[in-house]
């Protein structure tokens, strides 16, 4: 199989991720869920047009958005779900500025490539390759519309 | 050594009050020796932005379940877990948690099969601490670690395995009871997860044969406290039927909603043969010839 190429942020986040020992890696997360960008407030007042992903223990909603072929992902979850708003904001900062077909092209277990499994558990992981399942899923959905 | 228990007129009416404390008396009590408080989450990070000042940290998954097998830690892990919290064996510890306190009463169940004795609940848990506006800080505290001897798990009292189930089903249906702590909608078979909870993975929805629906939020008041002694044996033993000396077993989707059942059976209202069923929906939903119901009624066991 050829290897594929993992844009440039999701790389650099992987790196460190896996640079750290498990216990820092808890704390890098922390970092990510505190960097959560609020959301711009076109969505802040139409909460009805954010998804919520399921496969998450927490609620959480993300939107996609193309604008010029350029793909945007808006997301939020409650303070009460700081492991939920760092796997989001892991994707909307590895995500930005990345094409339509760079993001389709991510692999679905880039999740579990980040050595989280460990830090959190598989099943909190789970919670991420979800998210990114959807995204992927709601640009499928823009593109062809 | 163990801490004073908390005497609150509301506790003194359950049939165990030495298994709670109040926010008053904890915060009263917070730093005293002999007292370790341990914060047990679903949000394996919760604690890392802010805890009770002093609070070590539990994870139900990456501490308490066995990493390999479907099971809880071995004894020499617990004993090194509980010693690098440093918990003693006769410390008092004090267990709280976020969503009312699941993880919380599931860890203290753990605790409970590793017989440790003095271990109780902060009523109303995270959520009410912080509602109240008490300190809460990011400082993790620097803990000496402690001998905690290695005792070997005993699961009889307290935990009911498949098979366990099954012959409970075998029994006569006087004198036993099963509860079903789940949302409505898993219960009828709607669905298999708990309303925006991921899918962890059971082939078939519906309950098991004979078992009562009573969701475990019945148990909790608005603010996240228990209910008052009243109000809960107008829920198990008037309106669902359970009776003293009764052979319970409480099940949710993988035990830790039936954790909170249990706790309010065995330690507020007194029963003293209550079980959880912690292999629950996502075994029992997934097992082959194993009986089940689907719809609202409890129905009854094939063959008897």
């Amino acid at each position: 199989m050829e290897p594929t190429t993992l844009p440039t942020a999701l790389a650099e986040i992987r790196d460190d991720f896996l640079a750290l020992g498990v216990r820092d890696r808890l704390q890098l997360l922390l970092e990510f869920s505190n960097e959560l960008p609020e959301l711009p407030e076109r969505y802040a007042d139409h909460p009805d047009l954010l998804e919520r992903v399921v496969e998450c223990q927490s609620p959480v909603y993300i939107f996609v958005e193309v604008q010029d072929g350029i793909v945007h992902l808006f997301a939020t979850a409650p303070a009460e779900s700081p492991t939920t708003r760092g796997f989001a904001s892991i994707l909307v900062q590895g995500l930005a500025g990345l094409t339509v077909q760079e993001v389709l092209d991510i692999p679905a277990d880039y999740p579990q490539s980040l050595g989280l499994g460990e830090a959190v558990s598989p099943l909190r992981v789970r919670g991420m390759t979800g998210m990114l399942a959807r995204a992927k899923r709601q640009l499928r959905e823009r593109v062809a519309a | 050594m163990s801490a004073e228990f908390d005497s609150a007129a509301k506790f003194a009416e359950y049939a165990h009050p030495e298994r709670l404390v109040s926010t008053d008396w904890l915060a009263e009590h917070l730093g005293e020796p002999g007292l370790v408080v341990v914060e047990s989450d679903e949000d394996v990070l919760l604690y890392e932005t802010g805890h009770i000042p002093g609070a070590v940290k539990i994870d139900w998954h990456l501490d308490l379940n066995d990493p390999v097998v479907r099971d809880y830690v071995d004894a020499e892990r617990f004993a090194e877990l509980l010693g690098s919290r440093g918990i003693a064996r006769d410390t008092t510890v004090v267990i709280y948690g976020d969503k009312n306190n699941w993880w919380a009463a599931y860890a203290l169940w753990v605790f409970t099969m590793f017989g440790h004795e003095d271990v109780r609940l902060l009523d109303g848990g995270r959520d009410l601490w912080i509602a109240e506006g008490r300190e809460i800080t990011t400082a993790v505290p620097d803990v000496a670690p402690v001998e905690y001897p290695v005792v070997e798990r005993d699961d009889r009292a307290v935990r009911a395995f498949k098979d366990d189930v099954l012959a409970h089903l075998g029994q006569s249906p006087t004198g036993r009871a099963l509860i079903d702590v789940r949302s409505p909608e898993e219960y009828t078979g709607e669905r298999t997860t708990a309303p925006a909870y991921p899918e962890e993975g059971a082939l078939r929805a519906g309950h098991i044969p004979t078992a009562a629906s009573v969701p475990w939020a019945r148990a909790a008041a608005a603010d996240g406290t228990f209910k008052t002694r009243a109000e809960l044996d107008a829920i198990y033993r008037d309106e669902v039927g359970l009776t003293d000396g009764d052979d319970i077993v409480a099940y949710c989707r993988i035990g830790e909603r039936s954790s909170h059942t249990w706790f309010v059976l065995q330690h507020l209202l007194g029963f003293e043969n209550v079980r959880n069923y912690d292999g629950s929906w996502t075994e029992w939903g997934s097992a082959v010839r194993v009986p089940i119901v689907t719809g609202a009624e409890r129905g009854g066991v094939p063959g008897r």
